[in-house]
């Protein structure tokens, strides 16, 4: 997909967006050191191009099921900072009314069928989902995104046969970001990743996770063919997480170095990429990306604020949603 | 009126719910062609095509999950699940994910999901295809749990579960597959936790749960002959449970045994003696008590396998002894 000048709206549009994710799970994290967070919570920061680069070749009517590592996802799919601050912060005004937590916010207005804490727990969601689809005729394609770690989950597995003898309208996302919890793929993943799906004929593509692009180039072309019935698909999307497994997840020398950390920060951001991308085709000055960040930046700031002062959940919500 | 099979009630059942309601599938292992290998659902492929009536791989997570995944986006599924052995099987799409979607999306998002599946020993089927579950499932909040005890209740049961907005399981006893009964012609549905009084009676009430339905009824008929008045209540739905019979029974009566083939420990049993004992207590003239299978894995050879359910043998020694205060 060659990108031009004319373009210059959707791909500011694709820089704002991964800036949005920074910047809310930079103050996730403040709101975890200062205390001010229940429970603890995973940061996407590093993984941005994955989440952007897919979910804006998707519509609003598509669906996406997300992990426990989900904000990127949500925002991605159109989530409203405020309804997800106060979400993390266990708030009525939260996407969950607070019952869900980082880990489970769902916004079923955008198509976001919710995170997920099970790693692979919403595979068989995402394909159900796109059973949906082709059975009632919706014309929606799902998006199932999942990092290496849930490789390990048969569940994944299952579905993927039944997603290719059904020849469903699901994509198949494997957020490859090295690490499973503190451990390096490698040693828990034996032969290449794609040879798995293509155990099922599933077609399937690795891209740089780090390059918005490409990502989007793949996706736009993959989520046509899957809404004209040529589904399944599965991506390997190669990327980085900044963060350790959770915000509490300080010291991790033991498991990846400091080095590699920075390479990747340094090198390998895809929002410096982008950024470097549009400076240097001058469709978009340092000036204006600056003030961009800086806007996202004040509009975290204020959802944090509105967040902290919003009202609980009532008491009396404890056994309100056990059942319809 | 008229008699016809369990296995016929059920399918009469999901036919007229599916005919009703084209967002109707059913998915599972080999329910198309084969309509099970029990030959409850012959002919749905006939009428309603392979796009409703799904053959599925030996998968039960995958399809389960998928069945949840279904039904949050707009379709109304019901999962044959072969064996209710197999329910260990999906226990994350089934408690992790089913039953907590409403709850955890604070309201939004839904499963209207039909797990139908089975329970029940003395089928020498062994460890592995005679246990009945109810009770695991119960412990989940979110999910609701029904216990049909006869071809009229299976159908009226499973029509109202299919048209619940919620994750229901059914447990069908697999030994009442070709139980006759009597079943109106025109529809009609059954409401969730509503508990049956089978029979009135003064002296004792016996509660009991699918096919331990027809265990107290041979135990109420030997107890009359010895002038003991039994109440037999039929459970039917376990979650939502029907408290307020059972209780107003037990202050009429006295005393209690509530019958049902889960294991005894930790099961269906000792929750609904524990609300007995709760609302109960000064009305008791004996302990309530429990009879359900032996904590033991359900042995095959049938001499060992027959000592492991609860029978209506033991059921009447048991009430003579609660009635003579013999305990």
């Amino acid at each position: 997909m060659k990108f031009t000048k004319k373009d210059t709206d959707k791909l500011l549009r694709f820089y704002s967006q991964m800036v949005r994710i920074r910047k809310f799970e930079d103050n996730a994290n403040q709101l975890y050191l200062g205390a001010k967070m229940p429970g603890l919570t995973h940061m996407y920061s590093g993984q941005e191009g994955v989440a952007v680069g897919i979910c804006e070749a998707l519509k609003n009517t598509d669906y996406i099921t997300s992990t426990h590592r989900g904000h990127g996802h949500c925002i991605a799919k159109g989530a409203d900072y405020k309804k997800m601050f106060c979400e993390l912060l266990g708030k009525e005004e939260g996407y969950c009314r607070g019952k869900g937590g980082s880990m489970h916010i769902a916004d079923q207005d955008n198509g976001n069928l919710g995170a997920n804490a099970i790693v692979g727990g919403s595979t068989g969601i995402a394909t159900g989902a796109a059973l949906s689809s082709k059975f009632l005729g919706l014309g929606s394609v799902t998006v199932c995104f999942f990092g290496d770690g849930a490789l390990g989950q048969g569940v994944l597995y299952e579905v993927m046969n039944m997603a290719k003898l059904y020849k469903l309208p699901v994509i198949y996302a494997c957020e490859n970001n090295l690490y499973g919890e503190y451990t390096h793929f490698s040693e828990t993943t034996a032969g290449n990743i794609l040879d798995r799906p293509k155990a099922f004929d599933i077609e399937s593509f690795e891209v740089d996770g780090q390059d918005v692009l490409a990502v989007y180039a793949l996706s736009k072309t993959l989520v046509k063919r899957a809404r004209d019935g040529d589904g399944p698909f599965f991506i390997q999307l190669n990327t980085y997480r900044y963060h350790g497994h959770h915000v509490g997840d300080i010291d991790r020398e033991y498991y990846r170095s400091k080095e590699e950390e920075k390479h990747w920060k340094e090198n390998r951001d895809p929002i410096k990429i982008l950024a470097e991308y549009l400076v240097s085709k001058k469709w978009a000055s340092s000036k204006q990306l600056t003030q961009m960040e800086l806007d996202i930046k004040n509009e975290a700031k204020e959802a944090v604020e509105y967040a902290i002062n919003a009202p609980y959940p009532d008491v009396s919500e404890v056994d309100m949603h056990v059942f319809k | 009126m008229r008699e016809i099979t369990w296995s016929t009630a059920v399918n009469e059942a999901i036919a007229e719910e599916m005919r009703n309601d084209k967002t109707i599938i059913l998915m599972g292992e080999d329910v198309a062609e084969a309509g099970t290998p029990f030959k409850v659902l012959l002919g749905l492929v006939e009428e309603f095509g392979t796009d409703r009536i799904i053959d599925t791989p030996i998968s039960e997570p995958g399809f389960v999950g998928m069945a949840v995944g279904a039904a949050m986006t707009g379709t109304r599924p019901i999962v044959d699940l072969m064996f209710g052995d197999f329910i260990f099987l999906v226990m994350d799409q089934l408690a992790n994910q089913a039953a907590k979607q409403h709850y955890m999306s604070g309201g939004k998002l839904n499963v209207p999901m039909v797990i139908r599946t089975n329970m029940g020993a003395t089928r020498r089927s062994a460890a592995q295809h005679s246990q009945s579950l109810q009770a695991i499932v119960a412990h989940i909040p979110g999910v609701k749990v029904l216990m049909p005890s006869t071809p009229y209740e299976v159908k009226g049961l499973l029509k109202a579960a299919i048209r619940d907005d919620n994750p229901v399981v059914i447990f069908e006893d697999k030994l009442s597959y070709q139980m006759k009964g009597m079943v109106p012609e025109e529809e009609y549905i059954i409401p969730l936790g509503q508990a049956n009084i089978l029979q009135a009676g003064n002296d004792i009430t016996l509660v009991a749960t699918s096919s331990m339905v027809q265990v107290c009824e041979e135990a109420a008929e030997v107890l009359r002959s010895k002038n003991i008045s039994a109440e037999i209540i039929d459970v039917r739905s376990i979650v939502p449970l029907d408290e307020q019979t059972i209780v107003d029974s037990v202050k009429k009566t006295s005393r209690v045994i509530v019958v049902d083939e889960g294991h005894q420990s930790y099961g269906i049993t000792s929750e609904i003696v524990s609300r007995i004992s709760e609302q109960a207590f000064y009305y008791l003239d004996a302990p309530p008590t429990r009879m359900g299978a032996m904590d033991v894995p359900i042995p095959f050879s049938p001499v060992l396998e027959d000592l492991t359910v609860p029978t209506s043998k033991q059921v009447v020694a048991k009430a003579i002894d609660l009635i003579n205060n013999n305990f």
